[in-house]
């Protein structure tokens, strides 16, 4: 088109990048190739250790001491990053590029005030004066909708919520009006409802300073919301490139195609149209495969084709469009037969009441020892981690807990288990109080018929044993299999359930990948034969391929066992696709529960609405009415008065909010919700999801 | 018979902690500095372990009083080091007192560290008031000035080797509690350890089964250190006169006795020192290289 008129801010062509170890040259980046102009963004999404990171170091030169890059040219604005000297580098980093990281508290300097953070960033890249540089940061601030603008200047990171922070590494990165701004997963550790906030203010700020984007993330969701054009890199290589709605409508790479089979669309379904995980793992570095580097988990490779020479990319589409893609074979493949491979599952009966939950309530009090609070008679404070929580779980149910950080789930999943005891209402399993029964005064059936499944697949299992003796140990301890015989047995029988192979009995966690880790964690939680699992977002850490491996398995031994899995995440797209029942909570207290249907379709509690609305969705062809959240969520300490979701809540009716707790008002079938709202005003709010062609998402069609 | 038991069972591909434990010293290879402590320290395990070989002479026998070193002895052996003023071969008493230091240094850190930890884990797992109390008295354990404390201590329930360690372990003990204290401090928070919590294990079985092995490597490096402290501790006991009681040779009671002649006499002196000095850099260097290989996976 027009790019002979304006030189793109970013070229990148056949750039590699490789780190010397102690084992020798391993490739991180391979023949890559990018181009970006002004105010265009660009996405960069690929699973763990695909080197997108490292693309992003690279284009800042800043790999270093074992890094280099090997061959291809990074040309910013003309000029050859090669070629730049220190002080050059120096000059263009942080002023003409800027870069904004995962974690904002790791971003900024703890023991400096925002201040004199931000006022150096002026000072040194632009040599202006002290009062000229805190002008020019106050008024980014209010760009970054930070209104309070002086308070934050004097406050120490530390103070700021970590959706400030983040705003704030947002604003230096913005104070040197960069031309391009490289975000790396900008907002992962971010809630969503800031995420969306965040991800709309970088946007409107990008089309203000004329700023080019480039958008690195593991979230498909989150490069639909945000980018023109995507890129999608596997284990070194870009794969396929191009527009987001030719790539996501149409991907022509099998990787790419692939992850779509592995994210919970809102098209998807346990039943009757499960996730289509992709197997095997990626590849080591220096262990990948000769041709294609996905071949091994191509479901379509072919034999001496595949496996030969380095595939390059190539034009996939006749319109002339940029969409290319690296495989031989994508006008062999039939794309869209793929997709309509269903492999049905009968739903789970659900059975008796196996969980009930009634007014649940656990504090948490808070000692304060200074004067004034001993003068004032505050002395004891709580957290009400969790207020009046009801809900019931069946037989070979599973219920969902959402919410955001700090809104209590956990909590929740340490009282069921017996690590602390609630202080008020009841708890009953199988119909015994264990509320506030703790772990020690439960008989061993009791324990093992009510286990957990943890996040942190790195932390899960103990690195010092093997996983034999691990697996083994809950056998033994639930007196399941007593004769070492019969426990080394039933211990290969779980592996096999789990689908990892027998020998993993000798090998200890350091050996393992994260969704095998996590895979063995799950045989753990089911050695007991429990009737309840609480799985507490036992997915949210491994790459999206995997993650839908690990979803399958789970609901594969649920099935199987009639197992109860109340599953706790903040992830309502896996939330809608694997839970019959959902309930949501904020600041400890129940929002909303019901029928997963149900709650996913009007009426819906306003928290729900705006959590709905911010969960980034990987179908161009979905249309969000887009509600922001405004503000932080208040602390659990200080909770408002009258209504917990007062403070942010878009459709607010005014003072009855502020001062009365809201009423559960019963929608039917158990969909029940809390809000000051009567139910016919809630009914009339449209779908938050739509298709593109005007029909509204529920929870299952 | 046998076949079929090999086609069911996978294969054995478990090994023996002793082939684990060669084959992570192996690692020790790829660090010069710990391979040179590695290689003195074992240097003078083989000397303790050979004492009744090597050494030319009785230790505690009297022959040739403040024979310079090199001097021939009727009868074809040499002091190579030379002879204290009682006649006694400076290197024979060298080689056996290789044995008690070799002994009691280890014995020392061992107690010391048994102590150590338990304590580290009981206040580091259950905290709250168990953990003030503890780290209170290692606060004021570790507020004495150490050598004042030995000399309390030994004086008081008198010189003799266990006495030593139970110097040693009194004095150490704080020390390391705080530093598995402080590593229990972080690995509680694991969810492993929170498995096992939710499966009713007991509190000692978490400490010591799901807590301490993960622990190993910064407890390693550090008793290794620990253990070149405690030579000097042993040393600088013997040299006070609260070592073990004479005549059984002992590196730091040699200088000390040896010490009024030290001038005129230099080799009476001077051996002893340089095996004293020999066996701690060893034991320090080892530790960095052990710090070495487990900073470097």
């Amino acid at each position: 088109m027009s790019q002979n008129a304006i030189p793109p801010v970013l070229e990148i062509d056949n750039l590699g990048i490789s780190y010397f170890t102690r084992a020798g040259e391993i490739p991180a980046v391979k023949d890559f190739s990018l181009s970006l102009g002004a105010g265009e963004s660009v996405g960069l999404v690929g699973e763990s250790g695909c080197g997108k990171s490292t693309v992003a170091m690279g284009i800042m030169r800043y790999l270093g001491s074992n890094g280099a890059i090997v061959g291809g040219a990074i040309r910013f604005k003309g000029r050859d990053m090669n070629e730049l000297n220190e002080a050059e580098l120096r000059q263009i980093r942080g002023s003409e590029i800027a870069m904004i990281y995962q974690e904002p508290m790791a971003a900024l300097n703890p023991s400096l005030t925002i201040a004199t953070q931000l006022i150096e960033v002026s000072m040194t890249h632009e040599g202006i004066g002290e009062a000229e540089a805190h002008a020019r940061a106050i008024q980014v601030l209010a760009d970054v909708n930070l209104p309070d603008a002086e308070r934050i200047m004097a406050a120490y990171p530390h103070q700021l919520s970590g959706g400030q922070q983040q705003r704030v590494v947002v604003c230096m990165a913005l104070l040197s009006n960069p031309s391009l701004l490289l975000l790396d997963e900008p907002t992962t550790a971010l809630d969503v409802t800031v995420e969306a906030g965040l991800v709309r203010l970088i946007a409107g700020l990008s089309e203000k300073y004329g700023t080019a984007l480039l958008y690195i993330s593991h979230n498909l969701g989150l490069i639909t919301d945000t980018c023109d054009r995507v890129c999608v890199m596997y284990s070194g290589e870009s794969v396929e490139e191009g527009t987001v709605n030719e790539v996501f409508n149409a991907p022509r790479h099998p990787y790419t195609h692939g992850l779509f089979g592995c994210i919970p669309l809102p098209t998807a379904d346990k039943n009757a149209r499960p996730l289509m995980p992709i197997q095997g793992q990626l590849p080591l570095p220096h262990e990948r495969p000769p041709g294609c580097n996905f071949g091994p988990r191509c479901d379509h490779f072919g034999a001496g084709r595949c496996d030969g020479d380095e595939i390059a990319m190539q034009a996939v589409s006749n319109s002339g469009s940029a969409h290319r893609a690296r495989c031989l074979r994508w006008h062999e493949i039939n794309w869209d037969l793929d997709i309509a491979v269903e492999t049905e599952r009968e739903e789970i009966p659900v059975g008796d009441v196996v969980l009930a939950v009634d007014g649940m309530q656990k504090y948490y009090a808070v000692h304060d020892r200074s004067i004034g609070a001993w003068i004032s008679g505050k002395g004891v404070r709580y957290v009400k981690a969790n207020e009046a929580l009801d809900f019931r779980a069946r037989k070979g149910e599973t219920v969902a807990i959402v919410g955001e950080s700090g809104c209590g789930k956990s909590t929740f999943a340490k009282v069921l288990v017996g690590l602390e005891a609630s202080t008020g209402g009841k708890v009953r399993f199988d119909g015994d109080e264990i509320g506030q029964t703790s772990v020690h005064d439960r008989t061993s059936e009791q324990i093992g018929s009510l286990q957990m499944i943890f996040q942190n697949p790195d932390e899960t299992l103990n690195p010092s044993l093997t996983i034999g003796s691990q697996i083994g140990r809950v056998i033994r301890k639930f007196g399941v299999e007593v004769e070492p015989d019969k426990i080394r047995e039933r211990v290969l029988r779980l592996l096999d359930t789990v689908k990892l192979p027998r020998d993993f009995i000798h090998r200890r966690p350091r050996q393992l990948s994260g969704g095998q880790k996590q895979r063995v964690g799950i045989a753990r939680a089911f050695a007991g034969n429990p009737s309840l699992v609480v799985a507490d977002e036992p997915v949210s850490a491994l790459d999206v391929s995997v993650q839908a491996a690990v979803t399958e398995l789970l609901m594969d031994i649920q099935r199987e066992h009639g197992t109860t899995l109340l599953f706790i995440s903040h992830d309502l797209s896996a939330v809608r696709y694997l839970a019959d029942r959902v309930v949501v909570m904020y600041l400890g207290r129940v929002m909303e529960r019901g029928s997963t249907d149900k709650v996913f379709s009007p009426p819906y509690h306003p928290y729900t609405e705006a959590l709905l609305s911010a969960v980034p969705i990987a179908d161009p062809n979905i249309e969000k009415r887009e509600i922001i959240l405004e503000g932080n969520p208040p602390s659990v300490i200080d909770q408002p008065p009258g209504c917990p979701f007062q403070t942010r809540c878009p459709r607010k009716l005014g003072p009855l909010c502020e001062t009365e707790a809201p009423p559960s008002r019963d929608a039917g079938d158990g969909h029940v919700i809390a809000c000051h709202m009567e139910l016919t005003g809630l009914r009339q709010v449209e779908h938050v999801i739509r298709f593109s062609n005007g029909n509204g998402v529920a929870g299952k069609e | 018979m046998i076949e079929l038991v090999k086609s069911i069972l996978p294969a054995p591909s478990k090994v023996s902690a002793l082939v684990r434990a060669l084959r992570s010293f192996a690692l020790l290879r790829e660090s010069g500095v710990g391979m040179v402590g590695a290689g003195l320290v074992l240097f003078w395990v083989i000397v303790a372990l050979f004492a009744p070989v090597i050494a030319p002479f009785e230790p505690n026998a009297q022959l040739l009083p403040m024979a310079k070193p090199g001097t021939a002895f009727p009868g074809g052996a040499t002091f190579w080091l030379g002879a204290d003023q009682l006649g006694r071969d400076i290197l024979s008493r060298i080689i056996w007192g290789s044995r008690t230091v070799l002994f009691f240094a280890p014995l020392a850190t061992l107690c010391a560290y048994t102590v150590g930890i338990i304590m580290g884990l009981a206040a580091g797992y259950y905290r709250g008031k168990l953990d003030e109390f503890l780290s209170f008295v290692a606060n004021a354990i570790l507020s004495f000035p150490v050598l004042v404390l030995y000399v309390l201590v030994i004086s008081t329930i008198g010189p003799s080797g266990i006495n030593i360690v139970i110097a040693i372990t009194f004095a150490s003990a704080p020390g390391i509690m705080r530093i598995v204290r402080g590593l229990v401090l972080d690995l509680r928070n694991r969810d492993y350890v929170a498995a096992a919590q939710t499966r009713g294990e007991s509190s000692w079985y978490i400490m010591l089964v799901e807590i301490l092995p993960n622990a190993r490597g910064p407890l390693i490096v550090d008793a290794c250190l620990r253990l070149g402290y405690v030579v000097i501790t042993i040393g600088v006991l013997g040299f006070l006169g609260l070592g073990l009681p004479p005549p059984d040779p002992d590196w730091g009671g040699m200088v000390n006795f040896a010490r009024p002649l030290a001038i005129v006499f230099p080799h009476m002196t001077v051996f002893p020192c340089i095996a004293i000095s020999s066996l701690i850099l060893g034991f320090n260097l080892l530790a960095d290289g052990l710090r070495e290989i487990s900073l470097r996976d």
